[in-house]
């Protein structure tokens, strides 16, 4: 069946007919075909069992779950809040700092806890670093769904450059254990801002290069404009966040609407999504919305290495976190969206539940509404407009 | 709205539905009947003056003396107010009434609650497991899980 109250209207048939162009109507059938859990185009590992009518999509079932660790069975064994970190990393693998500081954020929040400036200002940078990166490969993966592999090889390249400053900075290139709770791991090394503020001279036209590459190519357009429409009120009531949901026409971020740290410091907008090449909320709007959240980015990094003041990177915080009976919950906006940790503490030393709400979870769950009615082969790039990381939905 | 003000007239409206409530607490809490959620739900998004649009989070939790319960963290966009809301069972009787026909978002975290803390969500439509695979034995989020032996015959290394 293919019912859909709001999505587009232009591939829809009455169900189980084709009317030929002398007036007769065939009879269809419809066909199951499973993509994944090893296909290219899934980001990782997830299996979509696909209901299709000819070459029109009737339903999508995604099917998660590869990749579950059971990261939050993890924490509660963990012996110290702090120890839970690097599980966090692991959670989303291309923004694992943006998972440590929603954690970090959650756990300091229940210990009423100040931490110093230096330290917010380190981790607005290296936030935003991330962000950065982990857009540079959605953009770039995303290019490859529709069938540009060049814009894909810039996107790595720059990424690398990002990749070398938080490697100078805590030793490590993906999963770095970098902000903990009360502070960071590692002072910056002595190099660290000018080798950055380089980064956001070279990386500006980069963004303008990428675009004229890709975004605005006409073939890109074509095929993304009106593609996997998502209409605002599906977009809030699935919970959507991110892109995803500001590509709707959402004027929505956390960091500027539910603020942490110190991010309501700096000057910079959130990006919405316009339907300059087709509707609202269209896989060209989301990809756009990625790509102008990266120049905003740079400017909030510039401005914060601006500021960066001297002093200490940990706050002075016992080694055995104990915090008060209670819970609470705290979202943070990372590059895929709404990041909430859900911290129960009973007292001792250890966590008594962590839950994640992870932002590519809830994202995906919507992609059953917006792909019914459209066509097989649009379902690649509808998903990969998604961004899904597979490590972080399954946790 | 302040959680006070959406106590009150959570309870004007629904009386002995809404049982208990933590007003002082880092984030203010209502507990509720596990039967009435879906009305309380409806109620709470539709109500001009409440407005939840937003449902941040849904978890499952085990509590460890026998109680297991969701919350529903909700915030509005339109308001900019939040509450949590909570629910609870029994182990022996683990059914919350499903709220997915008010958020779409619900389906995927119910499953997730039903999948690893063993809550039944009633007139969920899709009630699978979601992240472990179908013929999974248990519920791995409950304090006094055991992890098997085996599984389909396969040793299971831990």
């Amino acid at each position: 069946m293919i019912e859909s109250k709001t999505l587009p209207t232009r591939y829809v048939t009455r169900p189980g007919e084709i009317r030929t162009s002398s007036g007769k109507t065939l009879r269809t059938d419809e066909m199951i075909i499973n993509m994944g859990p090893q296909h290219p185009s899934t980001h990782g590992v997830l299996r979509l069992e696909i209901v299709v009518d000819g070459e029109i999509i009737v339903d999508v079932i995604p099917h998660i779950g590869y990749l579950h660790r059971c990261f939050e069975k993890h924490a509660e064994h963990m012996s110290n809040y702090q120890q839970v970190i690097p599980y966090a990393d692991r959670m989303d693998y291309v923004a694992a700092m943006n998972m440590e500081h929603g954690y970090a954020v959650a756990v300091e929040r229940m210990l009423k806890l100040e931490v110093p400036e230096r330290v917010e200002y380190i981790r607005v940078i290296m936030a935003e670093l991330q962000r950065i990166a982990s857009h540079l490969i959605a953009v770039g993966t995303f290019g490859i769904d529709a069938g540009a592999f060049t814009p894909f090889l810039y996107a790595f390249h720059d990424r690398e450059h990002i990749l070398d400053l938080f490697e100078m900075t805590c030793g490590a290139r993906l999963l770095y254990n970098y902000i903990w709770v009360g502070g960071l791991s590692h002072d910056l090394p002595e190099q660290f801002v000018d080798k950055c503020k380089e980064f956001c001279v070279y990386f500006k036209p980069r963004i303008k290069q990428f675009n004229d590459l890709l975004t605005y190519n006409e073939i890109f357009v074509k095929r993304c404009a009106n593609v996997g429409v998502l209409p605002k009120d599906v977009a809030i009531n699935y919970a959507c966040s991110g892109p995803m949901l500001r590509a709707s026409g959402v004027n929505w971020d956390l960091r500027r609407d539910d603020p942490y740290s110190i991010y309501n410091r700096f000057e910079w907008e959130p990006q919405v999504g316009k339907g300059e090449m087709g509707t609202v909320g269209d896989t060209w709007d989301r990809h756009i919305v990625r790509m102008r959240e990266m120049e905003q980015s740079v400017k909030i990094i510039e401005q914060a290495l601006e500021g960066i003041p001297a002093g200490n990177v940990q706050a002075a915080i016992p080694k055995k976190i104990r915090p008060e009976v209670g819970e609470i919950y705290a979202r943070t906006e990372t590059p895929r969206g709404e990041l909430g940790y859900y911290v129960m503490s009973d007292g001792s030393a250890s966590p008594f539940r962590v839950k994640a709400r992870s932002p590519a979870f809830v994202n995906l769950s919507v992609l059953p509404e917006i792909s019914r009615g459209g066509m097989l082969a649009d379902l690649v790039l509808i998903a990969g407009s998604v961004d899904i990381v597979l490590g972080e939905v399954d946790r | 709205m302040t959680a006070e003000e959406i106590y009150n007239s959570l309870k004007a409206k629904f009386g002995d539905a809404v049982l208990e409530a933590k007003l002082d607490a880092l984030q203010p809490w209502i507990l509720v009947a596990s039967g009435r959620t879906k009305e309380i739900a409806f109620f709470l998004r539709d109500d001009p003056v409440m407005q939840f649009d937003f449902l941040m989070c849904l978890s499952g939790v085990d509590y460890n003396d026998g109680r297991l319960g969701a919350v529903y963290h909700l915030s509005s966009m339109v308001h900019r107010h939040k509450i949590v809301l909570k629910a609870q069972c029994t182990k022996e009787n683990p059914h919350v009434h499903s709220i997915s026909a008010v958020w779409g978002t619900a389906n995927w975290h119910e499953r997730e609650a039903y999948d690893l803390v063993g809550i039944v969500f009633d007139e969920h439509p899709d009630l699978r497991r979601i992240l472990l695979p179908y013929d999974w034995e248990g519920y791995p989020l409950r304090k006094d899980y055991k992890v098997p032996e085996f599984y389909n015959g396969m040793k299971v290394p831990y």
